[in-house]
């Protein structure tokens, strides 16, 4: 995050990833009577992360509900919100818990437009801190993108800064089709400029497309979820954004250009979603490509474990090859000195 | 009449009263119509036809002195004989019969007193039916009875696979919920949904069409028999016990909405263990929510029953905080009335209020189950001997002077033409086509390209 502290003394303001979804979530609030709030925690508490702080003091026992600790139960009683009309925001505390309410979301929210053969939609979003935190324990640390990620008729964003925050909360909300927004938890007090489109109402980032961070000429370091990895090496970085539907003309144009990839997610490596990329790569492109498998294409292990070890690269190294054993994944940009 | 005289067979045990209704007319024991005489009897009607032009109206009553067969005959024959007279009109037979009867307008019936768990008072013990109601009630339990008969044969046929769960036995329960409610108000049941469907407005073609897969049905063939959506109801869902979180949510959105609608969520025996129902009785006692939790208790969940599955079976006493009642859910009247009753509990604003209806599926728990190995036949005789709800509805209604039974006849006719037509609909029409699997996977999005089995196939998905 070294780039933050550079533009400093630029006039943008400055909000951390917190703000920006509570800024989101306000907006889409104040626009349209049918959103509403339901959670644990999410009212009188400010939010368990108080990502909804003020909210209830503004709009009501109405509008931002706290529930009890049913998982299950609130979600469906949000999906079934949702399929009679109003447009919920269900927050998980972690996506952790939602497993508990996984067969609502994929089998209520996710098919049902579907099974109904177009009559029934669910406009609803799932949300809530996604992936690793500090010092949570295996419990608490699951990444859930590629199991959401898995199934038709979800959409999955996963934003990474303040600007994807908040483009990305405000999409979820008005688009009509079950969407699960992954934060993360880490990620929600930094501080990042926001640029002056992005303080307006209608800020909206279209769900399913990637952004290209950083151009570079080297080795592509491809971004999931909430984690920006600073390499002494002239990197393409792609933001994902969005999950689920794929973003995959933006990462094979950059492959093509640069014929190296790296995927970086929070998720366990065996049929996470850099195991995806890499096979669509495998299935489209390859074939124009001069690829160096085994070395350019690693999938970074994440453990989970609270003790911290630290790898330092080695100084003054520019290839590509990346010697990886075990890694403590920050999550947290002002981590990634870690790796430098 | 003595030209018909002579066909008149003598001494045999059936014989057909023949009124001329025309005014002035005698009436006159016209002839004798039997099985052996059915040649006869057609003779006669082309003699009929002669003599009385095409009268328009004509009335009888049958006598049997022998047998219930040769009397079900006679019945058809009668029928025959009343559509050739009434000539090409379109006007049901049944006004044909009833021309020179009185019914009653309405009736007043005693039913059964609800068990009651946190309630002073519970539904009056007596009711009015109306005339029009009756009818109308007889007709679509009628409906709903031929319509699952029919599923059931189709299936037998391979026309139908997949799930197919059937609710022949519980027709009062979707019928008497129905007839309790507006159509404003909303209803979300489990996978034993063909009833509701039809209650809720769809028709049997669409229903039967979805069953078979065709794109006349009402998920265009996707979604089957589990999954039927209509205007304000949520399905036919295939997770047990997922549907009642929805149902609360629904009444959420009744609550938040600020209209006095209320939503029905129906559950299972079976599904009454599940820990997510707590959970949303828990949040519908909570924040009052205007949610009717209705427990189908029809003894069996699958093949196990109540007594090996629940530590209490007093399924209306489940929800603890929540005031509950036991229904006779055979009795079409009693579930109306507790229908009744519950729906202005909950718009008064009182909360949520679960009501246990006591039925019984004929049969198994879907069509790969005979289902009588964890029950005996005898059992299911003795209740479709003693409390099918369309009989007690038939009885009630024809001892009363509500209508007569040829009345009730002539509807069973028209509803088994009208199942008879869904399902050569059903059968005929076309599958969805291949190109359209991929489509509605989203709402309102632009078009895009789903993979297939592999990479080289690709879908169109429209919205």
């Amino acid at each position: 995050m070294a780039a933050v502290s550079g533009l400093v003394r630029r006039p943008l303001r400055e909000v951390t990833v917190r703000d920006a979804i509570n800024q989101g979530m306000d907006e889409e609030l104040e626009r349209d009577e049918k959103v509403f709030l339901l959670g644990e925690e999410v009212a009188q508490y400010d939010g368990a992360y108080k990502v909804s702080r003020g909210l209830w003091k503004k709009y009501g026992d109405k509008r931002i509900i706290d529930t009890p600790i049913s998982e299950m139960g609130f979600a469906g009683i949000a999906v079934g919100a949702a399929m009679a009309g109003l447009r919920p925001i269900c927050e998980f505390m972690t996506f952790n818990f939602s497993m508990q309410a996984i067969d609502q979301v994929i089998n209520s929210a996710a098919k049902t437009y579907y099974m109904s053969g177009g009559l029934q939609p669910v406009p609803i979003v799932f949300r809530g801190p996604n992936g690793a935190s500090a010092g949570v324990a295996a419990q608490h640390s699951q990444c859930f993108a590629a199991w959401y990620g898995h199934c038709p008729g979800l959409k999955v964003v996963s934003p990474w800064n303040s600007e994807d925050a908040k483009g990305l909360i405000k999409s979820a909300i008005r688009d009509n089709n079950p969407v699960v927004v992954l934060e993360n938890e880490l990620m929600y007090g930094v501080p990042f400029e926001f640029p002056p489109e992005a303080q307006s109402k209608d800020f909206l980032i279209p769900i399913g497309k990637a952004k290209i961070e950083r151009q570079g000429k080297k080795t592509k370091i491809y971004r999931h979820p909430s984690i920006l990895v600073k390499f002494n090496l002239e990197v393409t970085v792609i933001n994902m954004r969005t999950i689920r539907p794929m973003d995959m003309e933006t990462i094979e144009a950059s492959v093509m250009k640069t014929n190296h990839l790296v995927t970086v997610e929070g998720g366990w490596p065996q049929f996470g979603v850099g195991a995806e990329i890499c096979a669509r790569i495998m299935e489209g492109i390859s074939k124009k490509l001069v690829l160096e498998y085994s070395q350019a294409i690693v999938n970074i292990m994440y453990l989970n474990t609270y003790r911290i070890k630290r790898l330092k690269a080695r100084s003054g190294q520019t290839t590509s090859t990346l010697n990886l054993s075990c890694v403590q994944f920050p999550g947290c940009s002002c981590c990634s000195c870690h790796w430098c | 009449m003595d030209s018909l005289r002579p066909l008149a067979r003598a001494g045999h045990p059936l014989d057909a009263v023949l009124v001329d209704p025309r005014p002035g007319a005698a009436h006159d024991v016209i002839t004798t119509l039997s099985r052996r005489g059915a040649t006869e009897a057609w003779r006669l009607l082309g003699h009929l036809k002669e003599t009385w032009g095409h009268p328009r109206r004509a009335s009888w009553a049958v006598r049997s002195r022998r047998c219930r067969h040769c009397l079900c005959f006679m019945r058809k024959m009668l029928a025959a004989v009343s559509r050739v007279l009434s000539g090409a009109s379109q006007k049901p037979a049944s006004r044909v019969l009833v021309a020179s009867r009185n019914f009653a307008n309405d009736a007043t019936f005693e039913i059964k007193k609800c068990d009651l768990h946190r309630l002073e008072e519970g539904p009056p013990v007596t009711t009015v039916l109306t005339r029009e109601d009756g009818l109308k009630y007889y007709r679509m339990m009628q409906t709903v009875r031929r319509m699952e008969l029919k599923a059931d044969q189709l299936y037998k046929q391979k026309i139908i696979r997949g799930f197919c769960h059937l609710c022949d036995g519980q027709e009062a329960c979707c019928v008497g919920l129905e007839a309790g409610i507006n159509p404003t108000d909303h209803l979300i049941t489990a996978y034993r949904a063909h009833g509701f469907t039809f209650t809720r407005g769809l028709s049997v073609r669409e229903i039967l069409a979805e069953l078979t897969g065709r794109k006349g049905g009402c998920a265009k063939g996707k979604g089957g028999s589990m999954h039927m959506y209509a205007k304000n109801f949520y399905g036919g869902n295939g997770i047990v016990g997922a549907q009642v979180p929805l149902g609360a949510g629904i009444a959420l959105a009744c609550k938040y909405n600020g209209k006095d609608e209320v939503c029905l969520t129906l559950y299972g025996d079976g599904a009454a263990n599940q820990g997510q129902i707590f959970e949303a009785y828990n949040m519908a006692a909570l924040w009052k929510l205007p949610c009717i939790f209705i427990c189908e208790n029809n003894r069996y969940g699958m093949g196990t029953s109540v007594e090996r599955a629940a530590a209490s079976t007093d399924y209306y006493k489940r929800g603890d905080f929540i005031p509950g009642l036991r229904v006779d859910g055979m009795d079409i009247l009693c579930v109306r009335e507790a229908t009744r009753f519950a729906a202005a509990y909950c718009r008064s604003g009182k909360g949520p209020i679960l009501m246990e209806l006591q039925t019984y599926r004929y049969h198994g728990h879907s069509m790969s189950d005979p289902g009588v190995s964890y029950r005996t036949r005898e059992e299911i005789q003795e209740v479709r001997s003693k409390s099918d709800p369309i009989m007690l509805l038939k009885d009630r209604m024809v001892n009363s002077n509500l209508a007569s039974v040829e009345e009730l006849k002539e509807i069973d006719v028209e509803v088994r033409k009208e199942i008879e037509d869904a399902a050569q609909f059903a059968t005929a029409d076309p599958e969805p086509p291949l190109e359209e699997l991929g489509y509605h996977i989203y709402s309102s999005d632009p078009p895009f390209e789903v993979r297939g089995a592999n990479q080289w196939i690709k879908f169109k998905s429209v919205s």
